[in-house]
């Protein structure tokens, strides 16, 4: 038998309603019980974590990374990524099939998962929804659900066809699982490397239309509609358009089961951070103006935004470090999401803790139906985030626990400091 | 979940965009906004002098001082303008281009300037296809970078040669600048504004002197963002009414190269924006007529107006040699921070 007891701490659990001085005992990757600061019966031979000034949460869900195992181990590995995770409070992961070879089977499904990997928190694999995510074909989805895939996306290639789309859609509600869409319309983006507007324009960069990543989501949204009787999921990845978060509002409003996650650079960032040519600005979907990223500062503040989601995206310093143009996409996030969220949502603009918290772990695991967690009610399973919210700390990319260090968020202020990460009773992550 | 819209939108504290380290070095000219107003004028003002200098005098300027030429685009003006201005003022000069080294084994563009570095080079004038190129080129070898053209982006030193033009047949005398130097004057730039780092750098250079720019092309080559991109800027997408108020006209190629599969009807395009000697005559009779080249006679420019008495073109040329030996000159010797 393995016991930790959590004491003195502040256990927030919004999933549970509870915010108070509370002790957690886990036992054997299970809570076990929650009693007030002192009060817990079994602690006897338990390792006592002392987090007296320290916040207990739900170890925190990431829904949207690239872990790039199997076969770009030289930007990232599982055990690298998760360790990242891990110190960046993140219990669980969700990664994206977008490897070499592509996830499309339970082979790679299961070999994702297995112990070898050396995994430092919980991986959830998601499976591309067609076979190579070429587009063409449906992937065995019953097959990929029994090896441990959690959803389907063809995310970086995102499914154009209409007929695709449908078939996903229908096959994915058929066993119960989520179609997650990078949407954007490639045919209105070719050759193009960050947003479409006066910046882009400046700086004599090709632009990607907003519209490219709306008229995706609205097609979408039009056959989950067409699909109503099925009951799809549908849920936008890291979306960043006014238009395309008004369009999922709407469909809430009609009562589809449409979701969908922002980034923290899609609500911190805009196209002016691209700066002159900082290739740790590039991403896609690329920062927006200001207009937009206003809008997913509202999504979050009102409830329309389901998850906030990294998009950790490792490259190979040598793959930045090249003509703006030439450059890979996307940028590092697992260990600045958490001292973003709190120095910005929380801080600045107010967000109480609860809901912030709620959309780094409970919102989440909703979402996917990660039964058991992103809540720690007794029984749960033991994902545990311990940290201190008062400090203040300056994040140095030098030192993160990923292989890669492309983000922009070098040398900026967070809040919050990680001081334990468990997953499933374990230690993860013990700040050193 | 509240999928209300909010009622009213809150004024929010966001991150603020970081300020630019560029340039690293104060001999660097990566974008004509390196340069302040007076920084504009002292090159301008000593083009001047290195043109009429003794020869022997400004062959020692620069004597022995290695600058290499590194170019991965065809150039004819612009490569041969850096090389015989590096030369007349002594230096050293070595060209490496993509197609005829190890560029084209997929060495990258950082290790092509760090290699040139060690191999003495102690300036390069890069030009590039792709935008942005010299700020990389600079952040990685530290070594003054002159941008010879990057992308769609910048061409700083065309920039300051067509001033250069402007002021020897609007303002005959002046040779240096202030901010109202060119107030009262419209510049139209003409053509496929959306591809040409020689309108960016115009855009951003004219205002600061006090000549109000005017745009002119179709919506496909001239995106209504353009007058948003910097202050001083209008768009007049009617050629005739554009030509009426303008005193200097700058012709633009259609940039087949990058159009990047945009159809475009090009007997419609010279009907509507073709500089004919009798548009010029009856709308603009005493216009300066400019053009960056390469100049396709028939296209946007009829050889008649080219080769006529309004046409600046090969002044143009000329200009550019006095220009970069000024340019070259401050890229070797220059202190104290450069945007001085």
């Amino acid at each position: 038998m393995t016991a930790v007891a959590i004491c003195g701490g502040r256990l927030v659990d919004p999933a549970a309603g509870v915010d108070g001085l509370k002790d957690v005992l886990l036992i054997d990757g299970r809570v076990a019980e929650i009693a007030g600061t002192g009060k817990l019966k079994g602690k006897n031979g338990a390792e006592i974590l002392d987090a007296t000034g320290m916040v207990v949460a739900p170890g925190l869900i990431d829904i949207h990374v690239h872990l790039r195992e199997p076969g770009q181990a030289y930007k990232e590995t599982i055990a690298t990524g998760t360790a990242a995770a891990a110190a960046g409070g993140f219990s669980s992961v969700a990664a994206m099939p977008n490897t070499t070879p592509v996830n499309d089977s339970s082979e790679v499904t299961r070999w994702m998962q297995a112990p070898e990997r050396g995994a430092q928190v919980r991986v959830f694999p998601i499976a591309a929804a067609t076979r190579g995510s070429k587009g063409e074909a449906i992937s065995d989805y019953a097959a990929l659900k029994s090896a441990g895939a959690v959803a389907v996306t063809d995310d970086g290639r995102p499914i154009l066809k209409d007929g695709m789309m449908r078939e996903a859609l229908a096959a994915a509600a058929r066993v119960g699982l989520t179609v997650i869409q990078h949407a954007e319309d490639t045919r209105m983006t070719q050759g193009a490397s960050m947003n479409l507007g006066p910046v882009s324009f400046k700086l004599g960069l090709r632009g990607m239309p907003t519209e490219a990543e709306t008229s995706i989501v609205e097609r979408d949204i039009r056959l989950v509609a067409e699909l109503r009787e099925a009951h799809p999921h549908l849920h936008v990845a890291h979306i960043s358009t006014a238009a395309a978060l008004a369009a999922v509002r709407q469909a809430r409003r009609n009562g589809l089961r449409v979701t969908c996650e922002v980034t923290p650079h899609h609500f911190l960032l805009t196209d002016e951070h691209v700066g002159l040519y900082n290739t740790h600005a590039k991403m896609n979907p690329p920062l927006r103006s200001a207009a937009d990223r206003d809008a997913m500062i509202e999504g979050i503040l009102d409830g329309v935004v389901d998850a906030i989601a990294t998009d950790h995206a490792p490259h190979a310093m040598h793959e930045k470090e090249v003509e703006f143009e030439l450059a890979p996409n996307g940028i590092i996030g697992l260990e600045t999401a958490l001292g973003l969220s709190l120095r910005w949502l929380h801080r600045e603009w107010r967000m109480p803790l609860g809901r912030v918290l709620s959309l780094l772990s409970a919102q989440p695991a909703a979402l996917l139906g990660l039964k058991g967690r992103g809540t720690l009610t007794v029984g749960s399973y033991a994902d545990v985030v311990v940290f201190d919210p008062k400090v203040e700390w300056t994040y140095r990319a030098t030192e993160s626990q990923s292989k890669a260090k492309n983000t922009p968020f070098d040398g900026w202020q967070m809040q919050g400091k990680v001081r334990w990460t468990l997953s499933e009773g374990r230690i993860a992550y013990a700040q050193a | 979940m509240n999928p209300a819209a909010p009622a009213i939108r809150r004024a929010l504290t966001t991150p603020p965009a970081p300020a630019s380290s560029f340039p690293y070095n104060p001999g660097s000219l990566l974008s004509v906004l390196d340069l302040t107003v007076d920084g504009v004028s002292r090159l301008l003002v000593r083009a001047t002098e290195l043109d009429h200098e003794d020869p022997i005098v400004r062959d020692r300027i620069l004597a022995k001082r290695r600058i290499a030429l590194l170019f991965y685009e065809s150039s004819t003006r612009t490569r041969t303008s850096f090389e015989l201005a590096s030369k007349a003022l002594g230096a050293d000069t070595t060209l490496v281009s993509n197609l005829s080294s190890s560029i084209e084994k997929g060495e990258s563009l950082k290790d092509t300037g760090l290699t040139l570095r060690a191999l003495g080079a102690e300036a390069i004038i890069l030009r590039h296809n792709s935008s942005g190129a010299a700020w990389l080129l600079e952040e990685v070898t530290r070594l003054p970078i002159v941008n010879a053209g990057d992308g769609m982006h910048e061409h700083p030193t065309q920039a300051l040669l067509d001033l250069r033009t402007i002021l020897t047949h609007l303002r005959p005398g002046v040779s240096g600048v202030k901010p109202g130097t060119l107030a009262g004057v419209t510049v139209m730039i003409v053509g496929d504004i959306l591809h040409s780092r020689v309108a960016r750098s115009n855009m951003l250079l004219l205002p600061r002197v006090g000549a109000r720019v005017l745009l002119c092309g179709p919506k496909e080559l001239l995106p209504e963002q353009a007058a948003r991109s910097s202050p001083g800027i209008e768009i007049e997408r009617d050629f005739e009414a554009a030509l009426k108020q303008s005193q200097a006209v700058m012709m633009l190629r259609i940039q087949a190269e990058r159009l990047a599969g945009l159809q475009l009807d090009l007997e419609e395009y010279k009907a509507s924006y073709q500089l004919t000697g009798q548009r010029l005559a009856a709308l603009a009779p005493e216009a300066v007529v400019l053009h960056p080249g390469p100049i396709i006679r028939g296209m946007e420019i009829t050889a008649g107006v080219a080769d006529g008495v309004q046409s600046a073109i090969l002044e143009q040329v000329t200009n550019g040699l006095a220009i970069r030996m000024a340019v070259m000159e401050r890229a070797l010797t220059a202190e104290n921070g450069g945007r001085a």
